[in-house]
């Protein structure tokens, strides 16, 4: 079972959720898709970390061939081509590599060549095999990255838990893609709310079955409960806004591992999210 | 010589636009006979890019100079390529900017966006 974790916004817990399911899990597979701030490892600690760099195309033109048509800058929809002094520039940063322009070009002038845009880390913490995307800073997208972490051998009958970026952007749809589950991880406030909202609406568009998370709950009352409530999303877990446990989370500990209080509580939620895959 | 400068719509009592890539109307003024045309910019609405294809379209207009008051990196690029030389406007007043431009009252634009140092 692939079970993703999102959140519209950033903090509300996704690693903090994803990390401990995947600890819990007997044997499983943790894959952290938030390729520009990828944190899961500060957990996990992996050893015997091996690296995969990860690469994507990005045209070049062949000024001898080029009839200056501009027919690849009017082309492309991310205005990743300018056309001065007679000649194409290409902005590499702003290209995403769909390889359109090599494609139109008439005079067969574009060709493509690798740029590498990050790297894949994967490794071992207990049981639980870690594997890390890294986008580079300044680089356009990490789709590229996320499509490639989602290519590593894997072991067919592990669990998967998903760590996906924060929002509801093309790198979200791209890391629930292939989910069985979304988890969707909501804090009690009313921007905690709104936040919910915007992934509860992505998930729904990609017909994926679905759970809410209440994480850091107080006494008072939760605008994101009463969200889940008024469109009947079901609520697998409340954790509570617990002192201790933030500690040690914040302390890079992985609290299932450290007390079995907060073990219990995580496969709980595990229980209740394979029993509603099942229904 | 001709001039380019953002605007928020097509008219000289219009304002000075203060987005470079977004702005909806270019005005294209020719400071030999004062003759002017306002063309629609291409990447108002782009996804991502604007300030590229911005650029290209006030260069595909064979202007000289660009009157603006903001200007990012990549657009820079492609302006400075293209040898258009960019001066910082002052105040909104299309009309203004011109007279001050023409009495060379205008300042270069030196503050381009961030991250641009190095990045050539």
């Amino acid at each position: 079972m692939n079970i993703a974790v999102l959140s519209g916004k950033g903090g509300t817990g996704k690693t903090f959720v994803s990390v401990n399911l995947a600890s819990v899990l007997d044997h499983s597979l943790y894959i952290d898709c938030d390729v520009e701030e990828p944190n899961g490892h500060l957990f996990f600690k992996p050893e015997n970390i091996n690296i995969d760099n990860v690469f994507v195309k990005i045209p070049k033109i062949d000024f001898e061939k080029c009839t200056g048509c501009r027919k690849c800058v009017d082309f492309c929809k991310f205005n990743a081509l300018a056309y001065i002094n007679d000649r194409v520039k290409v902005f590499d940063a702003i290209c995403h590599s769909c390889g359109g322009c090599s494609l139109v070009c008439p005079a067969n002038a574009i060709y493509e060549e690798d740029k590498m845009i990050g790297v894949i880390e994967s490794g071992f913490s207990e049981k639980v095999s870690v594997i890390t995307g890294r986008l580079n800073t300044g680089e356009e997208t990490g789709v590229p990255i996320i499509k490639a972490l989602f290519k590593m051998e894997k072991d067919q009958e592990e669990n998967t838990i998903i760590d996906c970026p924060p929002g509801s952007s093309c790198m979200v749809m791209e890391s629930i893609k292939d989910a069985d589950y979304c988890l969707l991880v909501a804090e009690p406030t009313i921007f905690g709310r709104h936040n919910l909202s915007m992934v509860h609406e992505l998930v729904e568009l990609f017909n994926k079955p679905f759970g809410c998370v209440l994480n850091k709950c107080i006494e008072s009352n939760n605008p994101s409960e009463a969200y889940c409530f008024e469109h009947d999303i079901p609520i697998v877990a409340r954790i509570p806004f617990d002192k201790k446990m933030g500690l040690m989370n914040s302390n890079g500990m992985i609290v299932t591992r450290e007390d079995t209080d907060y073990f219990d509580l995580f496969k709980k939620l595990l229980n209740q999210i394979e029993e509603e895959v099942v229904l | 010589m001709k001039i380019a400068i953002p605007v928020d719509e097509k008219n000289l009592e219009s304002t000075v636009c203060v987005s470079f890539g977004r702005t909806p109307y270019f005005l294209i003024y020719d400071m030999n006979d004062d003759a002017y045309t306002f063309i629609d910019n291409s990447a108002a609405t782009s996804q991502g890019g604007a300030g590229i294809k911005a650029a290209q379209n006030v260069v595909d207009q064979n202007v000289n100079a660009l009157l603006t008051p903001r200007c990012g990196e990549n657009a820079y690029e492609v302006l400075i390529g293209a040898k258009v030389s960019l001066y910082k406007t002052s105040g909104t007043s299309i009309k203004e900017n011109i007279a001050l431009f023409k009495e060379s009252k205008l300042p270069i634009l030196s503050e381009i966006h961030s991250g641009f140092h190095g990045h050539r």
